[in-house]
């Protein structure tokens, strides 16, 4: 896969060619099944988990509640600390604001730090179309982007390659980009750090400018924090002179003291870790340490519309700790890219379509991608219903009338009229009954579901004429 | 203690053996059984597929077909929860649309009186061994309304430990979904297939003679992949198992 999610087929189509590939379910069934049975582990130790996921639900509502106001707050405490902010709409103004930051500075290339905001709003792309390199620092980042690869997973970008797949990238990638790798690189976890270590050291020493999101922007200090395992992000956030962060919108929390909760929560939902290795803050500039100029760009692209659905808005908590991927056993097996979007996975299925809209086949697609199993409302740190999302979603999509819509409208409606009236309904089975022995092995208008599944055989007599035939 | 049996359409038209155990077993334990003939279904076909206003009769006549009982039985997680969850959720919608208090107080009252079988059996009659014999081995399947959204934990299983004969292999990853869905296995075959493969192949290395669930719909997902590939287990509703004894064995 390489390219652009734009113009996904719709997630049916999409998941099939996954389905079919045993390579990638394995990488995927192996990945997802060792770090979801971690977490279960490492969030059983809390015993006011609970607690802890109703604290960070009631965290987030409140701050969503009263968004514009932490954010103006956030806006002044990071100018007072020496920063700038900027407001940026959607995903063109926000890559027309750091392109002409970075140009600003006379650089033509930037370190990045791993961040879901600058992958949705296809950054690194748009900066490319003005002559500056961006390059991914974050191990699973840099695979995928010297694989000309989509990444796959919240986390783990690249969890759909295995490390063999990696080793060949790096032999031939790496190279184009700057250091190349040994011509003696083996598989070996070591030795495919290694290489990455001292591909990505040339490129902290020399860049200028440094490109972050956040996970958290702490309104009260003008604060942002990033939770990374590798140190990679720390580089780019102290080295460069130059720091510009995009932040979505919904990362604003109140105080610092709020972080003590996702301190606790999110390390353990996304790498079942108690605590991540790295925590960077980061408040303005000051003489001396770490850059000299600080940007924030402060990203809507789709956040305000979200959280005008009194339903829906909940999909804005998410703190992007991948616990609900790595449980759901569709992305297990349809794997991150069918989901058509940096958002992969159940929160993908409620994110995109909310972010996006739901005029595009892929995005009308996205909220029936799940069996609705609540396995990753179970884990979701910040509770966030997703099932009732969903639903709530495919009420959208069947208003809309979209394709194949209208019919089953029809469908749905002469059902719930046949339902309406059990005497009909009774009629219906009886007939059914009746004609059992003709009804043909498959059944035109099911798909592909008796393709792999036989149809049950009717039974003579249905439950309530058997009731009525016992005489009572 | 009037109790009425909400029997779900797939049990009604495709299922019936699962709600003549029910009633068997019901009466069996003492329980005089009901079955109001102007049940229908709970939609929840049409509400999860996103049409949720054309549920709204279909609460209604809920509401209207189990007014007065104090009970009401269902042999079937998916629809219990179907009703639990949702039935407010629709009621809320309904009357921020304008639509009314009518249908906040049907779910006000059905929610409350409304059982899955297991949680019926242990909860509000008490029991755990309910005089069942069922000489096999059985591996039981969670099915995820059941186990996440109504919560029954380890009733289902303590109900089959208790029965005579019979033994219980661990199904390995119960917990997983096994891809009916619901509309799902129409809108995402390929995906939905997957899962139910893997589901049944988990089933198949516990060597048991027979796949347990208390829910028809899933059984009848697993059920299908079972006969088309051949495989020699037996999918079997709660209920069947439950409704056997030693004198007059069920099935
Ligand atoms: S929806 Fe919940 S579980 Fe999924 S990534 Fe967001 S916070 Fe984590």
């Amino acid at each position: 896969m390489s390219g652009t999610f734009v113009g996904m087929p719709a997630f049916p189509e999409a998941a099939r060619d996954a389905v079919g590939n045993t390579t990638l379910r394995a990488n995927l069934r192996h990945a997802t099944h060792t770090i979801r049975d971690k977490r279960a582990k490492a969030v059983a130790e809390l015993a006011d988990w609970q607690q802890l996921r109703e604290a960070g639900k009631q965290i987030k509502n409140h701050t969503l509640r009263h968004l514009e106001r932490y954010l103006v707050q956030l806006e002044e405490s990071v100018v007072r600390a020496g920063g700038t902010v900027h407001w940026a709409a959607d995903a063109d103004e926000a890559n027309r604001i750091v392109a002409d930051l970075v140009k600003a500075t006379g650089e033509r290339e930037v370190v990045k730090v791993k961040s879901m905001a600058t992958q949705e709003i296809g950054l690194n792309e748009a900066l490319a179309a003005e002559g500056i390199s961006a390059y991914e620092t974050d191990l699973a980042e840099l695979i995928v982007q010297l694989g000309r690869d989509l990444p796959s997973h919240i986390l783990v970008p690249a969890i759909h390659r295995n490390r063999g797949e990696i080793r060949d990238i790096f032999r031939e990638e790496m190279g184009k980009w700057g250091r190349a790798a040994p011509d003696a690189l083996t598989d070996s976890p070591a030795e495919l750090a290694e290489a990455a270590r001292l591909h990505l050291r040339e490129k902290f020493l020399r860049a200028k400018v440094g490109v972050s999101g956040a996970n958290f922007m702490v309104a009260e200090t003008g604060t942002l924090v990033v939770f990374e395992s590798e140190g990679n992000g720390r580089m780019c956030l102290t080295l460069p002179e130059t720091l510009i962060s995009v932040v979505g919108i919904e990362k604003v929390i109140p105080t610092w003291q709020d972080l003590e909760v996702f301190l606790q929560t999110l390390p353990r939902s996304s790498t079942a870790e108690r605590m991540n290795p790295y925590t960077s803050m980061w408040t303005g500039t000051t003489d001396g340490d770490g850059p000299s100029v600080f940007h924030l760009v402060l990203l809507d692209n789709g956040r305000t519309d979200t959280l005008a659905d009194e339903v829906g808005r909940q999909a804005l908590r998410c703190i992007r700790c991948s616990a609900c991927l790595n449980v759901c056993p569709v992305y297990e097996r349809a794997g991150g890219h069918a989901y058509g979007s940096v958002y992969p996975g159940p929160i993908g299925a409620i994110l995109s379509p909310q972010l996006r809209g739901t005029e595009s086949e892929i995005d009308a697609s996205l909220p029936y991608a799940s069996s609705l199993c609540g396995a990753c409302y179970e884990v979701c740190p910040v509770a966030i219903d997703i099932p009732e999302v969903l639903v709530h979603l495919r009420e959208r999509v069947a208003d809309r009338g979209g394709k194949g819509h209208r019919l089953e409208k029809a469908a749905m409606k002469a059902a719930s009229w046949a339902m309406d009236r059990p005497g009909v309904m009774a009629a219906a089975e009886r007939a059914a009954t009746r004609t059992r022995r003709l009804h043909p092995k498959k059944v035109p208008g099911t798909g592909a579901w008796t393709d792999s599944r036989a149809l049950p055989e009717l039974p003579e007599k249905s439950f309530r004429d058997w009731w009525k035939g016992e005489g009572r | 203690m009037r109790v009425a049996l909400f029997v779900t359409c797939v049990n009604d038209a495709v299922y019936p053996a699962t709600g003549i155990a029910t009633v068997r077993l019901l009466e069996r334990l003492g329980v005089e059984v009901d079955f109001p003939p102007g049940q229908t279904c709970c939609g929840q076909a049409q509400f999860n597929t996103g049409y949720r206003r054309e549920t709204e009769p279909l609460v209604r006549r809920m509401g209207a077909v189990f007014e007065g009982y104090d009970h009401v039985v269902t042999p079937s997680g998916s629809c219990a929860a179907m009703v639990r969850d949702n039935y407010p959720r629709i009621a809320r919608k309904a009357a921020a649309e304008g639509r009314g208090t009518e249908l906040g107080e049907i779910a006000g009252s059905l929610v409350p009186r409304l059982y899955e079988l297991s949680e019926f059996l242990v909860d509000v009659l008490g029991v755990t061994d309910v005089g069942a014999y069922f000489p096999h081995t059985v591996t039981y399947h969670p099915s995820c309304h059941g186990l996440r959204t109504l919560g029954l934990g380890e009733r289902p299983r303590r109900l089959l430990e208790a029965v005579k004969g019979l033994e219980l292999r661990e199904l390995p990853g119960a917990e997983e979904c096994c891809g009916f869905g619901g509309t799902f296995a129409l809108k995402n075959p390929d995906v939905s297939a997957a899962m139910g493969t893997d589901k049944v192949n988990s089933a198949l290395t516990t060597g048991a003679e027979v796949l347990c669930g208390a829910d028809s719909s899933c059984l009848m997902h697993l059920g299908g992949i079972l006969r088309r590939r051949g495989d020699d287990l037996r999918p079997l509703h709660l209920a069947e198992i439950l409704a056997g004894t030693e004198a007059e064995p069920y099935v």
